[in-house]
């Protein structure tokens, strides 16, 4: 199986992959365990900040500030890197992207590198670039690592292997390190892993990132994480490229001190995560002695350039929104085709795939219940964005019998007495289809409707009609 | 309380369940308030504008503000769509408001801002009581449902495991994700038949319609209704 983690045009519509995913019980019950545990320990760490709304109105203010500016910020930025002596290296899209890298790779003379867990990566599917080019690259995030093995995309944002249980990551290990008496002890687990990348580690002469956030002040890079790979990544090969999205830019260092907060208790329920690793272009002597950042666009000034849509841009991929979806709790990553899965996902991807793509099914895979904006660390209202993109996709697709239906039943609604009439015809039409007070059979698109559920019969009067006759009564 | 208000019963209220209407109707009257009910009204645009159907549902909320303009108090027994145009007809219709929306109110938000705990109602049974995704995140509704439940007679009011989560209803997304709609709904069924209520209660009758429906085709004894009917009920 290929790592097809971008999105096509012809990718599967969320109803359909959905429902492959609703009866992989297995993988229901994992994705069920893993979100319930984060958003437990996320709600706890958020409950012991006095002043954790404070804190989201400053994370959603900085990022606006700097989207706002963001031209100025990026040169900014770029002045900072190139002073501190690292070298800025601009893409438009996936492939400029990936082109940059592999040249960059080859110039330093190497045949592998080793990756830092990144979605702009994922994004432009820099492996598959990579690997067309005779390049190898190894995942070295834990999660990521899991899923390069086993050949699958990522299901979660942060947590790429929510959908796999240990017995399964025991498996897997047994066959791809060739230790058939491995154990699913945790700690067994981790250490097959340990000693299987600290030999890349000690071997890598380029390392590949991505960037949770870019200072435009002092040009620093910054990356969170957990398990101290993405540190052996930044300071032991001799080459460090970055790649990450424009949004990724804030102003000042200051910023930090309030994201560096938003972030791990939105994440993984931590006040603080284990490592965050700061670089500032190149140190004689101490870690890589090259370092290349490359600035990706891939859709995101048209983003920029959509009053509506733009602030989904400030989003800085902590995925409570995921653990928090009654939606994707239900189906898990894989669903939505996308990297970006849940219902950051569902917004994310339309936008970013703009005009070459289709808006497709992923704006209408919410019931809009507004738990994703409640959790949001920077306020994205996702709902009014989802709405916002599916008005974009009843404008851009034919929506067939829906349409047709809607755009009616709006026209009754427009007139009073057209609307009376058809309450009245449908009580008529509807009787071979009655029993017991109840609809028995269900036609079209509420077919879906009944087969879980029942739906209760027009009655004899509507309430206009009861009020009319007790009007005349008083 | 306002001595006179109208009453927007809902195109769903009005065309599928009656009976809500009605008990909105018996309880505001037995509090000394006067209903009336602009007869123009049809739909609120809700699920119009929610399914992307911006056109239409901006002609619809158009609509709504000319039949309740001149209503001080409208009062409706949805959560939902009293969220609807509370907070989505200002961004729609710009200036063209009329001060409409402000005045539309869920029936135990204007219960609970008049100060009414008790309406002098009576029902036998275990009850547990979901909050509606709208009437919670977007109304803020808060626990003034639960407040007037608490104070009706025979009631045992039983809670209810994970209620702030979505009964998988939302509109066109029951049936154009059905699949993943019913799973959000078997894990609602599920908490209601745990929670051991006799019947469930909300302040929308889209999702009890939702909920009610899977309840009845899994063959449960619990049934699902509507705040309003629990309140207008008397001994």
């Amino acid at each position: 199986m290929s790592r097809d983690s971008g999105r096509s045009a012809v990718a599967v519509p969320f109803p359909e992959a959905a429902r492959a995913a609703l009866e992989n019980e297995q993988l229901r019950s994992n994705i069920r365990r893993a979100t319930s545990s984060i958003r437990a320990r996320r709600g706890e760490v958020v409950a012991e900040v006095s002043d954790w709304e404070e804190l989201r109105e400053a994370g959603r203010a900085l990022k606006d500030a700097a989207l706002q500016d963001l031209d100025g910020v990026l040169l900014w930025l770029e002045a900072s890197v190139t002073r501190a002596g690292g070298v800025v290296h601009w893409a438009r899209d996936g492939a400029e992207a990936n082109a940059i890298v592999v040249d960059l790779v080859r110039a330093a003379g190497a045949s592998e590198v080793v990756k830092v867990k990144s979605l702009a990566t994922d994004e432009i599917q820099l492996n598959d670039a990579l690997e067309r080019a005779g390049l190898s690259a190894i995942e070295t995030d834990l999660a990521e690592l899991i899923c390069q093995l086993a050949g699958e995309r990522p299901s979660h944002l942060l947590v790429p292997a929510i959908h796999k249980n240990r017995t399964e990551i025991r498996d897997l290990f047994r066959e791809s390190f060739g230790q058939p008496d491995l154990s699913d002890d945790p700690f067994e687990l981790a250490e097959a892993a340990r000693l299987h990348l600290r030999a890349a580690f000690l071997r890598a002469r380029v390392a590949i990132s991505g960037a949770n956030f870019a200072v435009a002040e002092t040009g620093t890079i910054c990356v969170v994480e957990s398990e101290g790979n993405g540190r052996m990544c930044t300071t032991l090969p001799e080459t460090l490229i970055t790649v990450m999205g424009i949004e990724k830019a804030i102003r000042e260092w200051r910023d930090l001190e309030v994201f560096l907060q938003l972030l791990p208790r939105s994440a993984t329920g931590e006040r603080m995560n284990p490592y965050t690793s700061l670089w500032t272009g190149v140190v004689p002597g101490d870690g890589p002695s090259a370092f290349h950042l490359v600035l990706l666009d891939n859709g995101r000034s048209r983003v920029l350039a959509d009053e509506k849509g733009r602030p989904a841009l400030r989003c800085i991929r902590c995925s409570a929104c995921l653990n928090i979806c009654p939606v994707y709790r239900q189906t898990g990553g894989h669903a939505y085709h996308t990297v970006y899965a849940g219902p950051i996902g569902a917004i994310l991807q339309p936008q970013l795939s703009g005009e070459t793509g289709q808006p497709g099914s992923l704006p209408f895979a919410s019931s809009l219940c507004g738990a994703c904006y409640d959790v949001c660390p920077v306020k994205i209202d996702i709902p009014s964005i989802l709405v916002h993109e599916r008005v974009n996709a009843v404008a851009a697709q034919r929506q067939g019998l829906e349409g047709v239906l809607l755009r009616r039943l709006a026209r009754l609604f427009l007139d009073r007495e057209r609307y009376e009439r058809a309450q009245r015809l449908g009580r008529a039409l509807q009787r071979p289809a009655v029993r017991g007070g109840r609809l028995r059979w269900f036609a079209g698109p509420l077919k879906g409707w009944g087969a879980s559920r029942t739906l209760p019969a027009l009655p004899e009067q509507t309430f206009r009609e009861w009020w009319e006759t007790r009007d005349r009564g008083a | 309380m306002a001595d006179r208000v109208a009453l927007f019963v809902t195109c769903l209220g009005d065309t599928l369940f009656p009976q809500v209407g009605q008990a909105t109707v018996a309880v505001l009257e037995r509090l000394g308030v006067t209903v009336d009910f602009p007869r123009e009204q049809t739909c609120c645009g809700q699920m119009h504008v929610n399914a992307g159907y911006a056109r239409e549902g901006l002609a619809l909320a158009g609509r709504f503000v000319n039949v309740f303009d001149g209503y001080d108090v409208v009062v409706t027994p949805s959560g939902s769509c009293a969220a609807h145009v509370r907070t989505h007809y200002p961004e729609l219709l710009g200036d063209l408001t009329r001060g409409v929306p402000e005045r539309v109110v869920e029936l135990s938000e204007l219960l609970s801002r008049e100060g009414y705990e008790d309406v002098g109602a009576s029902w036998h049974g275990r009850v547990t009581y979901h909050p509606t995704c709208h009437s919670l995140r977007l109304l803020g509704l808060g626990d003034a449902p639960t407040r007037l439940l608490r104070t009706v007679a025979g009631l045992e009011l039983v809670e209810l495991p994970d209620a702030d989560v979505c009964c998988g209803f939302g509109g066109t997304f029951a049936v154009k994700n059905a699949d993943v709609s019913s799973a959000m709904l078997a894990d609602k069924i599920a908490a209601v038949e745990a929670s051991g209520a006799d019947a469930v209660c909300a302040c929308d009758s889209s999702c009890l319609m939702h909920i009610g429906g899977g309840l009845e085709k899994r063959g449960s004894r619990v049934r699902a209704v509507h705040l309003a009917e629990i309140l207008a009920s008397v001994p």
